[in-house]
């Protein structure tokens, strides 16, 4: 057998290289199924030509056209602060990668505070929103960056919300113990529980990611994809589209370890163990973004007012009123 | 697949949810609202909700539209100057492009005009081709709108549902008159040239088509909780400010005005056929897009029924071979899918007409615009945009 003794830096650098493989890679494969599984639902057959099979290298062609593009940056706009919003955007993106369990072994970092990292970097790319669409001088922009700044603040609790449910049911925060202590996937056991939780996460999570319903802040037939309306080439792709499709495969994957069991088989047969824990995941993480991708297709745009007053009046209290059941579940049963 | 209810019923289960919003003291506009700076919001000439070139000034607060003053004339062609400069087959095809989603609609009033001043009978097959050619064109100018109201309101799907439907029925259309948009196929006397071999055939196909899948489309948006919350009691409308701005078509007929030039005073052969003119009493953005996408089923059953009558025989009138009506004066108004389109022609015995003088009913239609967009959400503002079903080359002409 090899034996390999690595430094702490080597380490370190192999799992960035890592990490920054991923996410694009992943970004891409999420952009192509987003084409492919919309077109279908769609009668329509998406993009057929790019790569030969399939249209496969559609979005890697998107992307090199977008680095052929020039980079406009509004004459009236803050320089700085307008070229580093990409970066605010992405970089918290990236980061939510480190903690998400791919194997019991393949995990960048397991923390002990996994969820608590998770939300609180969740979080930061709001931020980038901001600065994105206050430095455009851009009056769609800037309604676009207040109302993602809303927005997200109001489905952060949802989400919140499910994840401390989920981290009452396991007890213990970090990502690798949750999956451990998934015989049955926290969507189906506890009876019900699970699967509110996992409906309330499902929903805060569509709507972090700004995707229809509820994407008012990019809205396209109204504000212009708001805070990114004066963005171009790969600025562009950084702070929408590579963001975009970067968060929806992440929640892909904090889905599928917070409720979907991980890399754990979906049920508990001995005989399931034989396939990797990686298949089980990317499996399951693929049945989230199939749901995030289905959801966008079947259903028109909800108003600023309504979704706020579906986060504060409805999401958030079901939300408070399961933490108490799961209290009394993990109490008295 | 449940068939959808008369509006009322369909609203039976969203109302009292959604706050009223009369344009003069709706929620948006209600007293105690938190105000900051307003602000002048420039939409248009170029954005996507208007599709076109439309412009509208808007000096909202916060999220809420204080005023709204469209802006129009970034397409004046100047069509009522150039008609005086051609002769009256030439002029068929310049009317064509007026609303360019209904092309086989504007040609009708100015055959009709010159055809009143000539004294012309057209001859029944032509007749009916007309009227056809007319409902069908009119299915696809409604599909159109049916899919541009859903893209506004971000629901996608829509839009690939009706393009595959109007896809039938303008491969009918394109094999008939050579044309996709602007036909021009009308002449004073009758039609260009007959009908090509299976017309029958394929007309009757494409609106089965459409009557078949109607009640899944109807469905697919019209019985969304969402979408229910963006138009129920958004953009109201009233009966009288709808008689005041001089509204006409599907808009008009969503505020619960019955009227329609087709039933009203039939021109061609309208008075034989058996058909609804679909109105809703409300007046808001789900009224007017129920409206529209019911006309849908109506026109598809004109067609069946003139398909089922269409009689043998020639397809144009006794024309003298140069058109020159003789002196006077004729109004002339049809029902354009999207609201009366009148023309008054003055003629004084030339080949070309003297005056022209075209009623279009989007230019009428999106005058009621500012009335409305009052004291609304900026997201609403697209809704009821999308809802005031206009073309741009209708508006300026």
């Amino acid at each position: 057998m090899f034996d390999i003794t690595l430094a702490t830096w080597q380490i370190l650098v192999i799992k960035i290289i890592v990490i920054l493989t991923v996410v694009p890679v992943g970004a891409l494969v999420g952009g192509y199924a987003e084409h492919k599984v919309m077109a279908h639902l769609q009668h329509r057959l998406g993009p057929m030509y790019p790569g030969g099979f399939h249209g496969w290298a559609t979005t890697l062609a998107d992307g090199i056209k977008f680095l052929y593009k020039e980079d406009i940056i509004p004459a009236a706009a803050d320089r700085k602060v307008f070229s580093l919003a990409p970066a605010a955007i992405m970089v918290p993106i990236i980061m939510t990668y480190l903690v998400i369990p791919i194997d019991r072994a393949l995990i960048v970092e397991d923390l002990d505070v996994g969820i608590f990292y998770l939300l609180a970097v969740g979080s930061l790319s709001t931020i980038g929103l901001l600065m994105a669409g206050w430095s455009s001088a851009n009056k769609y922009a800037l309604i676009g960056a207040l109302r993602s700044a809303a927005q997200l603040i109001a489905y952060e609790l949802p989400i919140v919300l499910a994840a401390v449910v989920v981290a009452m049911l396991a007890g213990s925060l970090s990502l690798i113990d949750i999956v451990e202590t998934q015989n049955w996937p926290f969507a189906i056991w506890p009876p019900g529980i699970g699967f509110i939780a996992f409906l309330l996460f499902t929903v805060g999570a569509v709507a972090e990611m700004t995707r229809v319903p509820f994407d008012m802040p990019v809205a396209e037939s109204e504000i212009i994809t708001g805070p990114f309306t004066e963005y171009s080439g790969m600025r562009y792709i950084f702070a929408h589209m590579f963001a975009e499709m970067g968060h929806m495969v992440a929640f892909g994957g904090i889905g599928a370890t917070l409720f979907l069991g991980g890399y754990q088989p979906i049920v508990p047969i001995p005989f399931l163990d034989f396939i990797p824990g990686v298949i089980w995941f990317s499996a399951k993480t693929m049945f989230m973004i199939f749901l995030f991708l289905w959801i966008r297709p079947t259903f028109p745009r909800v108003r600023e007012d309504q979704l706020q007053k579906f986060a504060w009046k409805f999401l958030i209290p079901v939300g408070l009123a399961l933490v108490l059941v799961t209290g009394a579940w993990v109490l008295y049963v | 697949m449940a068939k959808v209810g008369s509006p009322s019923e369909e609203r039976a289960g969203a109302r009292g949810r959604v706050p009223s919003r009369h344009p003069e003291e709706g929620a948006a506009g209600a007293e105690g609202r938190f105000k900051t700076e307003e602000m002048i919001l420039n939409v248009g000439p170029q954005h996507p909700a208007t599709h076109g070139v439309f412009r509208l000034l808007a000096t909202i607060d916060g999220e809420v539209l204080i005023d709204a003053d469209p802006v129009i004339g970034y397409m004046h062609r100047g069509y009522e100057k150039l008609v005086e400069q051609r002769d009256y087959r030439q002029i068929t095809n310049l009317v064509s492009r007026m609303d360019w989603l209904s092309g086989i609609n504007n040609e009708l009033p100015l055959a009709l005009a010159v055809e009143k001043l000539m004294e012309i009978e057209v001859p029944p097959r032509a007749q009916y081709l007309r009227v056809i050619l007319c409902e069908m064109n009119r299915i696809l100018n409604h599909l159109m709108f049916f899919a541009s109201f859903g893209a506004e309101l971000g629901a996608i799907t829509p839009t690939f549902y009706a393009f595959r439907e109007r896809e039938d029925i303008q491969r009918v259309m394109e094999a008939t008159t050579g044309g996709r948009m602007h036909f021009g196929f009308f002449r004073p006397g009758g039609i260009k040239e007959d009908v090509p071999e299976g017309f029958v055939e394929g007309a009757l196909a494409g609106v089965r088509q459409v009557i078949d899948r109607l009640p899944d489309y109807e469905n697919l948006l019209v019985g969304n909780e969402i979408f229910k919350q963006r138009t129920i009691d958004i953009g109201i409308l009233e009966e009288e400010a709808a008689y005041s701005y001089g509204v006409s078509g599907p808009i008009a007929r969503g505020s619960g005005i019955t009227m329609d030039v087709r039933k009203d005073e039939p021109y061609l052969v309208y008075d034989q056929f058996d058909f609804d003119v679909q109105s809703a009493p409300n007046g808001d953005c789900f009224d007017r897009f129920w409206v529209l996408i019911r006309e849908v089923g109506e026109s598809a059953r004109i067609v069946e029924q003139a398909i089922e009558g269409l009689p043998p025989g020639p397809i144009m009138g006794k024309v003298p071979r140069v058109i020159q009506a003789p002196e006077g004066e004729v109004y002339v108004r049809c029902e354009n899918p999207l609201g009366e389109l009148g023309m008054y022609l003055v003629s004084d015995g030339d080949r070309r007409p003297y005056r022209l003088k075209i009623r279009t009913p989007s230019y009428s239609n999106v005058s009621a615009l500012s009335y409305v967009l009052k004291n609304t959400y900026v997201s609403d503002m697209i809704a009821i945009l999308g809802s005031f079903f206009f073309v741009l080359g209708d508006i300026d002409r």
